[in-house]
This record gives C-alpha cells, sequence and structure tokens, in this order.
C-alpha cells in the first residue's frame, strides 16, 4: 500500500486515463457550447430572430389532408401544423410498415421456391427494386405512372360506391348514426371476444391433455365476422356509409386516399420489400437442415414443421436488420414532399420554415421526432426480439 | 482518448471558423475570389433558366452579369447557384451566395426577421391562375372546391390561402417542391388548377404538351409580387452596389443608351447625366467603391433594362409596353434615382 502510494501522481496509469478523459471531456463540451454560443451570436448580429413565440401563431396556409386531426385555416396554429406533419409521417410509415413486411415476406419465401421461374421472378424483383435510388423510385409511380394513367375525377373508375381517379381512392366511410345502438354493438362485442379468449384457454388445456386439435383460428374468425355481423343487425344497424359524391371539381364526402399518399406507400412498400425478403431468405437459410430431418424424424407435418420450428428460429435471424428497415421506411417517408404529400418535412421542416425563417428550432424539432419515432420504434422490436430469443434452451 | 481530442479540437476549431464567415466586407470578398456567386431558381424561363450552351438566361440572371460586370468588370464571371423555395434565404444568411436574384417577393417579414435586405424590384409581378382551357373556367371565382398545385413554401402559397378564405370558398392544396413539379403535377390532373406568379404562369405554360394555347390564365391577379435582388442584412456598401446596378441599367433605358450606342456615347456623351453614366464625368463608381467604368461595363456587356427585358421575359411572351413594368415615363412604375 505504502509503495503504491509514493508512484508519483503524473506516472500513476489510472489517474492518467482518468485526467485524460476529463480533458477529452472538457474539450467536447466546449466544442458543443462554443459551437452554440457561435450560432446564437450571428443570428444576433444578423439580426434573426430565433425562438418560440411563433408556435400559436394562427398558420397562414392550408394543409389538404389531415385524417385525424382538424385542420382550419384561419384558426390553426403553426404548432397544429407540427402535429398534423408527425401524424401524416406516422400515418405514412404504420401503413408502410405493414405493407413491407407481408410483401417482404412473401417474396422471401418464393425467393426459395424450388421452382425456378418463381424464385428467379422473387430475384429480379428484389434487384431492381433494391438497386434503384428511392426518390427516382416515387417519383416514377407518382409523375409516370399513376398521374398519366388514371382518369380525371369525372371519369372515375367506379367500383360499387369506390372511385378511383388521379386525386386518389374514394371510399364510403362509416358514421355512427344511432349512438346507443352503436355503444350496445360494441358492448355485445367486447363480450364475445371475452368469450373467443376463453374457448381458445379450453381448447388448448384440451390439447395439452388428450392431443386433440381444433383449428381455433378459423373458428374465432368465422365467429367475430358472423358473429360480429349478427350482433350488428340486432344492435338495429346503428352505422350510416357517407358516400362520396362527386362535386364540381372532385368527390367530396366519404375517406379518401390522396394519390400522393398512395404513391408514396406503394414506392415505399415495393423498395423497402426488397431489403425484408433478403432478411427472411438469409433468417430461413440460417436454421440448419438438421433440424427439418429432426422434425420429420419426430413426425411432424410439414405445416407444424415450418410453424413450430423454421419460422421461430429463422426470425431470430430476420428481426434486428428488419428493425432497420422499418427504420429506413420511416426516415425515407420524409421524401413525400416530391409527390407533394403533407408529412412532417414537408409542412414543418418546409413550408413552415420558409414562412417563419426559424430554421434552428424547427430543424431541431424535426431532427428530435425522427430520433424518438426510431427509437421508439427499435424499443418495441428490441422487446419482441428478446421475448422470442428466450425460446432458446 | 487522443483521438476523442483531436476530435473535439477539430470541433472547437471549426467552430471560430463559423465565426469568421459571419464578417462584413462582400465586396473584397468577390474580389479577392474573382467570381459573384449568384443565387436563382435556375427552373423559370425568362427569369432564369440555362440555355443550349448551359449559360444561365433570364432577367434574374442579367442582374447578376451586371453586378459581376460592374464588380469585375466582366459579366461572366458569375457562378449561377440554383435554389429552391426553401433554401434560398439559409443560403444568403450563410454566405453560400453574394446575392439572392430568384424571383423573391419583398414582404414585411422577410425584411425584418430574416437578416436580409431587398434592394429594388427588377420584375414587377402579381398572383394568377391557370386552368385548362376545356375547363371552361373563366373566372376565379368559380374556383370553390378546387385542387390547387402551388410551390410549398412561398408567398403564393399564403396569397391564396387568405384570398380563398377571403372569398369563403375552400380549396385542396397540392404542395410541390419546385415550379417543375407543380407544372408536372397539373398536366398530369394532380389538380384542377395552378397558381404562381403571372409570369411564371406564362412561362410554364411555353413547357406543357398542349402549350400556351390550351390554358387559361384567370384574368384576376390576387397579389402584389415585388420581385428583386436580396443581400445579407448589415453589408450596407454591398446592399448600395447591388441596388444602383439595377438603377443604372434603368437610367441607361431612360436616357437612351444602349449596349450598341454606348461607345459612341463614351466618346461624346453630350448629357451631362449621360456622362455620368458612361464614366466620363463624376466619381460614382468610386463613391461605391468600384472602378469609374462600372456602369458603363455593365450597360455595356449585359445592356441596359428595356434590352434585357426584350431578350428574356418578353420571350416567353409577356409584353411590356404600358405594363407595370415599363418605365415611370411611359405609363409604367419603374422609376430609379437618379445617378449623380
Amino acid at each position: 500500500m505504502t509503495e503504491r502510494a509514493r508512484v508519483p501522481l503524473h506516472r500513476d496509469p489510472k489517474f492518467r486515463a482518468l485526467v485524460f478523459q476529463i480533458l477529452a471531456l472538457g474539450f467536447v463540451v466546449y466544442g458543443f457550447y462554443s459551437l452554440f454560443q457561435t450560432t446564437v451570436d450571428n443570428l444576433v448580429a444578423r439580426g434573426i430572430q430565433t425562438g418560440t413565440s411563433f408556435f400559436d401563431e394562427v398558420a397562414p396556409f392550408q394543409i389538404g389532408f389531415s385524417p385525424f386531426f382538424d385542420y382550419k385555416l384561419g384558426e390553426s396554429t403553426y404548432i397544429d401544423v407540427f402535429f398534423v406533419g408527425i401524424q401524416n409521417t406516422i400515418l405514412v410509415a404504420v401503413l408502410g410498415i405493414i405493407a413491407a413486411t407481408i410483401l417482404g415476406f412473401f417474396i422471401g419465401v418464393i425467393r426459395l421456391s424450388p421452382n425456378w421461374l418463381v424464385s428467379r421472378g422473387a430475384l429480379a424483383y428484389i434487384e431492381i427494386f433494391r438497386n434503384v435510388p428511392l426518390l427516382l423510385q416515387i417519383m416514377f409511380w407518382n409523375f409516370a405512372i399513376f398521374l398519366p394513367s388514371l382518369p380525371a375525377p369525372k371519369n372515375s373508375i367506379e367500383m360499387g360506391s369506390f372511385y378511383l381517379n388521379a386525386r386518389g381512392f374514394h371510399t364510403p366511410l362509416p358514421v355512427v348514426d344511432d349512438s346507443t345502438g352503436f355503444t350496445i354493438w360494441i358492448a355485445m362485442l367486447v363480450i364475445l371476444c371475452a368469450g373467443l379468449v376463453v374457448f381458445a384457454r379450453r381448447a388448448k388445456a384440451r390439447f395439452e391433455e388428450t392431443g386433440e386439435q381444433l383449428p381455433i383460428g378459423w373458428i374465432s374468425l368465422g365467429v367475430i365476422f358472423g358473429g360480429g355481423y349478427l350482433l350488428y343487425l340486432i344492435a338495429g344497424s346503428p352505422l350510416v356509409f357517407d358516400e362520396p359524391v362527386l362535386g364540381r371539381f372532385n368527390f367530396k364526402g366519404g375517406g379518401q386516399l390522396p394519390l400522393p399518399l398512395f404513391s408514396l406507400w406503394f414506392a415505399l412498400t415495393l423498395y423497402t420489400a426488397a431489403f425484408i425478403a433478403e432478411n427472411v431468405r438469409a433468417g430461413i437459410q440460417a436454421v440448419s437442415q438438421g433440424q427439418n430431418e429432426a422434425a420429420h424424424a419426430l413426425g411432424l407435418s410439414r405445416k407444424d414443421t415450418v410453424r413450430l420450428i423454421t419460422i421461430p428460429q429463422a426470425l431470430r435471424v430476420i428481426i434486428p436488420p428488419t428493425i432497420s428497415q422499418y427504420l429506413n421506411l420511416t426516415k425515407n417517408s420524409s421524401l413525400a414532399v416530391a409527390v407533394g404529400y403533407e408529412e412532417l418535412v414537408a409542412v414543418w421542416a418546409g413550408i413552415t420554415l420558409n414562412q417563419t425563417g426559424q430554421a434552428l428550432v424547427i430543424i431541431g424539432m424535426t431532427v428530435a421526432v425522427y430520433e424518438c419515432l426510431s427509437l421508439f420504434t427499435s424499443f418495441v422490436l428490441n422487446w419482441y426480439n428478446k421475448r422470442i430469443q428466450l425460446t432458446e434452451r | 482518448m487522443k483521438l476523442s481530442a483531436k476530435i473535439a479540437t477539430t470541433i472547437a476549431a471549426s467552430a471560430v471558423a463559423v465565426a469568421q464567415v459571419a464578417s462584413a466586407g462582400t465586396l473584397d470578398d468577390v474580389k479577392a475570389r474573382g467570381e459573384l456567386k449568384c443565387g436563382v431558381s435556375g427552373g423559370v424561363p425568362g427569369f432564369s433558366a440555362p440555355d443550349d450552351a448551359g449559360r444561365m438566361q433570364g432577367i434574374d440572371a442579367a442582374v447578376c452579369d451586371a453586378i459581376a460586370a460592374a464588380v469585375l468588370g466582366d459579366a461572366s464571371k458569375v457562378t449561377f447557384i440554383p435554389l429552391t423555395a426553401k433554401e434560398r434565404f439559409t443560403a444568403l444568411a450563410s454566405g453560400e451566395v453574394d446575392v439572392l436574384s430568384r424571383n423573391t417577393t419583398h414582404t414585411l417579414t422577410r425584411e425584418a426577421s430574416l437578416g436580409l435586405n431587398f434592394t429594388y424590384y427588377n420584375y414587377i409581378d402579381g398572383q394568377g391562375f391557370m386552368v385548362m382551357k376545356d375547363s371552361g373556367i373563366k373566372s376565379t371565382l368559380e374556383l370553390d372546391g378546387a385542387s390547387i398545385c402551388v410551390q410549398a413554401g412561398t408567398t403564393t402559397e399564403l396569397n391564396m390561402a387568405d384570398y380563398f378564405r377571403n372569398n369563403n370558398m375552400s380549396f385542396t392544396p397540392v404542395g410541390y417542391e419546385t415550379s417543375t413539379q407543380t407544372r408536372e403535377g397539373f398536366e398530369g390532373g394532380a389538380c384542377d388548377v395552378l397558381t404562381s406568379d403571372k409570369s411564371q404562369l406564362a412561362a410554364l405554360s411555353t413547357e406543357m404538351k398542349v402549350g400556351p394555347e390550351g390554358v387559361t390564365i384567370l384574368p384576376e391577379t390576387i397579389s402584389k409580387e415585388p420581385l428583386g435582388p436580396v443581400v445579407r442584412q448589415g453589408d450596407d456598401q454591398w446592399m448600395d452596389i447591388v441596388a444602383m446596378t439595377l438603377y443604372a441599367l434603368i437610367n441607361a433605358e431612360e436616357l437612351g443608351i444602349t449596349s450598341g450606342n454606348i461607345d459612341k456615347l463614351k466618346a461624346n456623351p453630350g448629357n451631362p447625366n449621360v456622362a455620368r453614366l458612361v464614366g466620363t464625368e463624376g466619381n460614382m463608381g468610386e463613391l461605391l467603391g468600384l472602378g469609374a467604368d462600372w456602369s458603363y461595363n455593365a450597360i455595356k456587356q449585359v445592356g441596359n433594362y428595356g434590352e434585357i427585358y426584350e431578350r428574356t421575359v418578353a420571350k416567353i411572351g409577356i409584353p411590356r409596353a404600358g405594363s407595370v413594368n415599363d418605365l415611370w415615363t411611359r405609363g409604367g412604375i419603374l422609376y430609379a434615382p437618379p445617378i449623380r
């Protein structure tokens, strides 16, 4: 002890390491501080005002698409624009993630098909969509394919009460007509679902006891749709459908999937699905052939082998790289401005920034939103990934 | 550890570098560089669009040429930097360009909060609406419920919102990043109407498949759009140079000085106003920090305002005679202070 204490401080490796770390930290902090201070000083010197006081000012422009928030020209403020932007970003990201996952899984599986034509077709798909820049794809679908091929509103393609034209896809929208009837219907649906959960538990217990299997999935699906519709009639049909009606320029009323959203969704899905397909292929190929052979030896059917042996093990390989694809898709949605979809970067980091000039605040908030969305997505998926990893022995 | 210390030093050093960019003295910077960096739209015929040889042409581009001629003696020493509506002010404030000549409307908010100064106007415009001829629409008041293609983040977008609200009409905006995209959207049927400054509508209609005959530019003008070159705030000398160069071009037209006759007039000016403008009398250039032949170079190499207009904006089908963009002596409102 005493001998150690005699080592001069400047030759003590632990102490030196600490000093250097503190120095490095000090430099970094000072660096960021002076960057910030210089920015602020320069803004002041050039007479550029900065701050958050513009949040409550009325936004002087219109936003065309806001499915969940009510945006009203002349009343909504800049901060409302911010939330509308987040809403539209999340909307296209969620739609894109769902569609890209389904399509990617499908392409990834048929990529391994023993049929030459099918597997080469999947390969061609992957190589084409993975290797063309996304912005080009978005503009290609919107300006070169959809806009020229879809008709003007007056000559819309009619499918019952559904209409398709160059402005988008117009659908009837269910609206609550009789609110007591609607409450009764929802209550009955909840009871029905609770019943199904009990049924599923019983069926599982029975399977573990006797080995007798029931097609729980199909039964539940049938009961929910069939029973749900029956209960809807019993509750006195509490919904009416708001149908789109052709006005002077375009359809009014009903639900609308605007073309810019559709183009963006379409392009993001095709692009991301190509990457997910490769993840799926890699995941399936990572499961050793011995696992399949062992399953067959145990007498499992081909379906059960895929469901119980291949997929659970493949998922462990598929999920981590797929998380990055989900994050990429979310961030790539910011290319929307090219086709006029009103997501966060278009309305907030674009229009609002240009009208107020508050670059620092607006870009900072935009960065923070993408940061939060990405962290949230990876948090959820990492949780799921951990859960399926636990099944390993 | 050593690496992180290095990185920290680099960050600190770059912070100092950022601080130095903020200095005034655009004139010295331009002279030292031997080149003027000019922010333009780059995609609007008549204002700034590349010609067959790749050289930027148009009334906005000509202003930059004239400034380069006045400051550097050579109108070709301009680097044109195409900017979107969104990028333009940041590019100017950060020093990426020396002057912004990009059909930019002068407004109070921009003047007061963006750290920049407007000089004078090289084109006075107004916002209008364009529809397909076969729609049969004759007035903007028939546009209730229409989808309208617009360039996002412009005053155009705000004027449109005000106009429709004022007239109790509804509309759906379809906002694009560039004016080329607004045209593509309009042609493809993404919207019923295209709105922009009227000069731009005329320019865009020349690029459409149906041509100018296939569209109608509605008669109403819903806004005032004085467009002109913009400079950074806090450099008064540079602001004077840009403004005076523009005034010199307008005064030259008023006094009948053209790129063709300026050499003859320089040898034998007669009128003292002409003599001052061609640089044989007074010390106008010196007062601005430029050479005595600053205005001579600008007029000789680029032409007077009228010559510029005829070879740029007139070409896209907007006649000048009697319009607001004519000289005050001929019923317009173009009025430049005297060079004396």
